[in-house]
């Protein structure tokens, strides 16, 4: 068992765990996860590793509970544990200075963007980060974000909180002024999100990373249900990724999968219903 | 105790294995095979003519006494016969259910010359589970050697390791990377073919015996090879293939396509076919699975009992040439599960939404033999055809995992990634031992287990040559 240390809420639905595991806190590098299992039962679910504290042997968790996974998770009270933790896995973010980067964080994406801009930051890049979501209570983390940030842009689509529109609005600006114009770009966020991005960043070839969260089951490579298309190959998002060129990700095929379990259920009887009725071969 | 003569050993028919109906089990995840009676298996044990060769024990990979057992069953005397096998054998009850006895021991059986060999694992079944109804579980050596020895991975070779090593007095530490321990045994084999309780069992045993298992641990992640080394004595890796191998063919990527891997670890590992798992898994009217091993088996077999109508497996040569246990083959024959020989799938085609609906497929023929002596199919021209396929299933094989070679620059691989080992199952890293599919690149589970009692004889040894090392200084 995990033992979960502290659990607070950062936002609606927003929470940020400190759970015991040592060995995975030593290990542990920005842009890496682990794979969450709560009891016996549930499901193993991939979570990013916020922050380790090797001399105290704990990690940082921030989960966004928009599942029945991980509104059970962030239910979890201080003292009781997580029955499995398996990681620090995926590769690590390539870390270097680029010197001006923007990172990109859409809704429960912010949660895992907030690593990787630390870790930017404290490589000496000037770090713009831009954060949107629906509503006001859907923007999170934006003062840990600015603690490290040259600036914090938040857009919300009603305009309830920052400016009214995408986070792609306030990228397109900043990309089209010179003066601050990101080297490279970090995106998290939803699929159609990151999509929308690249494409604001193609024409310019601005570097885009994009940390990617498809449906995995073991996160060590043995199942390859997290298999996606990048330039034209297939890659698996634990081992190979989860971060990748942002240019080359086929995105059509990542949100069709990522919807499969939302389908699934009634295809069989309409498919057994199909076969009954016709003509037997 | 008075034994039958030759002439009435000779006399006795093989004993019938009591099995699920098949219309019935086609239906559910329950074991298909039931086991022997007693008086059933003490018959089929009498049927040993117990020959001086004992071709029987040179055929197993593990080397049991098979006719020295086989002779405590015909005596009624099943404690003794369980005490030879839990010498001999780590996971009787697992190999007694998942070996192809008939490639093995049973095929060079002497009664099988003039008609059936003796059921030597339906013996070995019915021994273990025997004593697992009657027996204390094994107990801790009394002394100990000081050693600690660290045992990568808990399938079939690393158990096998972990027992051996933990009976010569050894402190044995399992790394385990999913959550619960058994590897292939637990993730890959189903529940009709290998109870689940079963591995329990088994692994409880290694418990009794002093082995700490240690889950969630992904050596080359969680904890380096190197760190492993410095923390304990010696270490044996036997973490498996891992990867699965895909056919790169167009919309392999469409939803309702798995690798075998992913669609039996989300039915086995995950329960996805109990009701209320956490775990869903697509299921489809019509199931292909591509692939002629035992994996492939499990697979359309799988399919069949999630609710499939068809459940078809297309392999590229015939039947002859399929590696799966002919147990396997058998009862998915008598399940309903349709075979289509000498096929390839050339494409995959989806619907709107992404999800698969059909493969093409293409028609092939036996020609030259090939480098593994069975003939190799080749592409019929012209012979391209439609399958329904809602549900598709990649069961064409696995490769080696870089997950912890990688991070361990100067040990050996050959050029599929596996790891390189001398006679004695030690790698290019002294102390560092490795066996199973990881050396191997895909086998059985029995293959798995002969290296992991292998290892741990080189290991003890390694062990004590190095205290004397130390002593020459």
């Amino acid at each position: 068992m995990f033992k979960i240390l502290s659990n607070e809420t950062l936002a609606a639905q927003v929470h940020r765990l400190v759970v015991e595991a040592p060995r995975i806190a030593r290990a542990r590098l920005p842009g890496q996860f682990v794979i969450v299992r709560l009891r016996e039962g549930a499901e193993r679910i991939p979570l990013t590793i916020a922050d380790a504290d090797p001399k105290h042997g704990t990690i940082t968790l921030i989960i966004q509970a928009v599942g029945a996974s991980t509104k059970d998770i962030v239910a979890t009270p201080v003292g009781d544990g997580l029955r499995n933790v398996a990681g620090p896995l995926g590769k690590a973010t390539h870390i270097k200075n680029w010197g001006r980067v923007a990172c990109v964080g859409g809704g429960v994406g912010t949660a895992v963007l907030y690593p990787l801009a630390k870790a930017l930051a404290e490589a000496g890049n000037e770090v713009t980060t831009i954060i949107g979501g629906r509503s006001a209570p859907f923007v999170i983390l934006r003062d840990e974000l600015a603690a490290f940030s040259k600036e914090v842009l938040v857009t919300t689509e009603d305009g309830s909180l920052g400016e009214k529109g995408f986070v792609t609005l306030a990228l397109d600006k900043l990309i089209k002024d010179p003066a601050r114009r990101p080297a490279a770009v970090f995106a998290v966020g939803p699929v159609p999100m990151m999509a929308a991005i690249t494409r604001l960043t193609q024409p310019d070839g601005i570097e885009t990373i994009v940390p990617l969260n498809p449906i995995m089951v073991d996160g060590t490579g043995t199942c390859g249900g997290c298999r996606l298309t990048v330039g034209g190959k297939i890659k698996f998002a634990c081992v190979d990724g989860p971060e990748f060129d942002g240019h080359q990700v086929d995105y059509k095929e990542l949100m069709a999968r990522l919807n499969t379990y939302q389908e699934c259920d009634c295809r069989l009887q309409e498919q057994v219903r199909k076969l009954e009725t016709e003509a037997p071969r | 105790m008075s034994r039958p003569s030759p002439k009435e050993r000779m006399a006795i028919a093989r004993t019938k294995m009591r099995e699920q109906e098949a219309a019935a089990r086609a239906k559910n995840f329950k074991e298909v095979n039931q086991g022997l009676e007693e008086l059933a298996a003490r018959e089929e044990a009498k049927r040993c003519l117990e020959c001086k060769n004992k071709p029987c024990v040179a055929g197993c990979p593990v080397a049991v006494r098979i006719p020295e057992f086989l002779m405590k069953v015909a005596d009624g005397d099943l404690a003794g016969a369980a005490a030879i096998l839990r010498e001999d054998n780590a996971l009787p009850a697992t190999t007694g259910r998942v070996c192809p006895q008939e490639k093995q021991c049973e095929q060079v059986c002497i009664r099988g010359k003039k008609g059936e060999p003796v059921a030597i694992g339906w013996l070995e079944r019915f021994v273990a589970d025997w004593a697992a109804r009657n027996m204390e579980p094994p107990k801790p050596p009394a002394v100990k050697t000081g050693y600690h020895v660290c045992v990568v991975g808990s399938g079939p070779g690393g158990l096998t390791a972990a027992g051996e090593l933990a009976r010569m007095g050894h402190d044995v530490t399992i790394f385990e990377a999913l959550h619960a321990a058994g590897g292939v045994l637990r993730y890959g084999i189903p529940e009709f073919r290998l109870p689940k309780d079963i591995v329990d069992r088994e692994v409880a045993n290694l418990e009794a015996l002093g082995v700490k298992i240690e889950c969630d641990v992904v050596v080359g992640k969680t904890i380096t090879v190197r760190q492993i080394l410095e923390e304990f004595d010696a270490c044996f890796v036997a973490n498996g293939a891992g990867l699965p191998v895909f056919m790169h063919i167009p919309g392999e990527n469409l939803k309702g396509i798995y690798s075998a891997n992913e669609y039996l670890t989300r039915v086995n590992l995950m329960g996805a076919y109990l009701p209320g798992s956490k775990t869903p898994i697509a299921k489809g009217a019509c199931a292909v699975v591509f692939g002629g091993g035992n994996t492939a088996m499990d697979g359309v077999r799988t399919a069949k009992r999630l609710g499939s109508a068809r459940a078809i497996l297309a392999y590229r040569r015939s039947h002859d040439e399929m590696p799966a246990r002919a147990e396997e083959v058998k009862h998915a024959e008598e399940e309903g599960i349709e075979f289509l020989f000498l096929v390839a799938p050339l494409e995959f085609l989806g619907d709107a939404k992404g999800w698969v609906r059909a493969v093409r497929m293409q028609r092939m023929e036996l020609g030259e033999p090939d480098a593994s002596g069975r003939r190799r199919p080749v592409p019929v021209k012209g012979s391209e055809f439609e399958l329904p396929c809602d549900i598709g299933v990649v069961a064409v094989g696995t490769s080696s995992n870089p997950l912890l070679t990688s991070t361990v620059p100067e040990l050996k691989l050959n050029k599929w990634g596996n790891i390189e080992i001398d006679a004695n199952q030690m790698t290019s890293v002294p102390g560092l031992f490795a066996g199973g599919d990881i050396v191997r690149g895909g086998a059985t589970v029995i293959l798995a287990m002969g290296d992991g009692k292998k290892a741990a004889q080189s290991m003890d040894a390694y062990l004590k040559e190095k205290v004397e090392r130390a002593e020459d200084w």
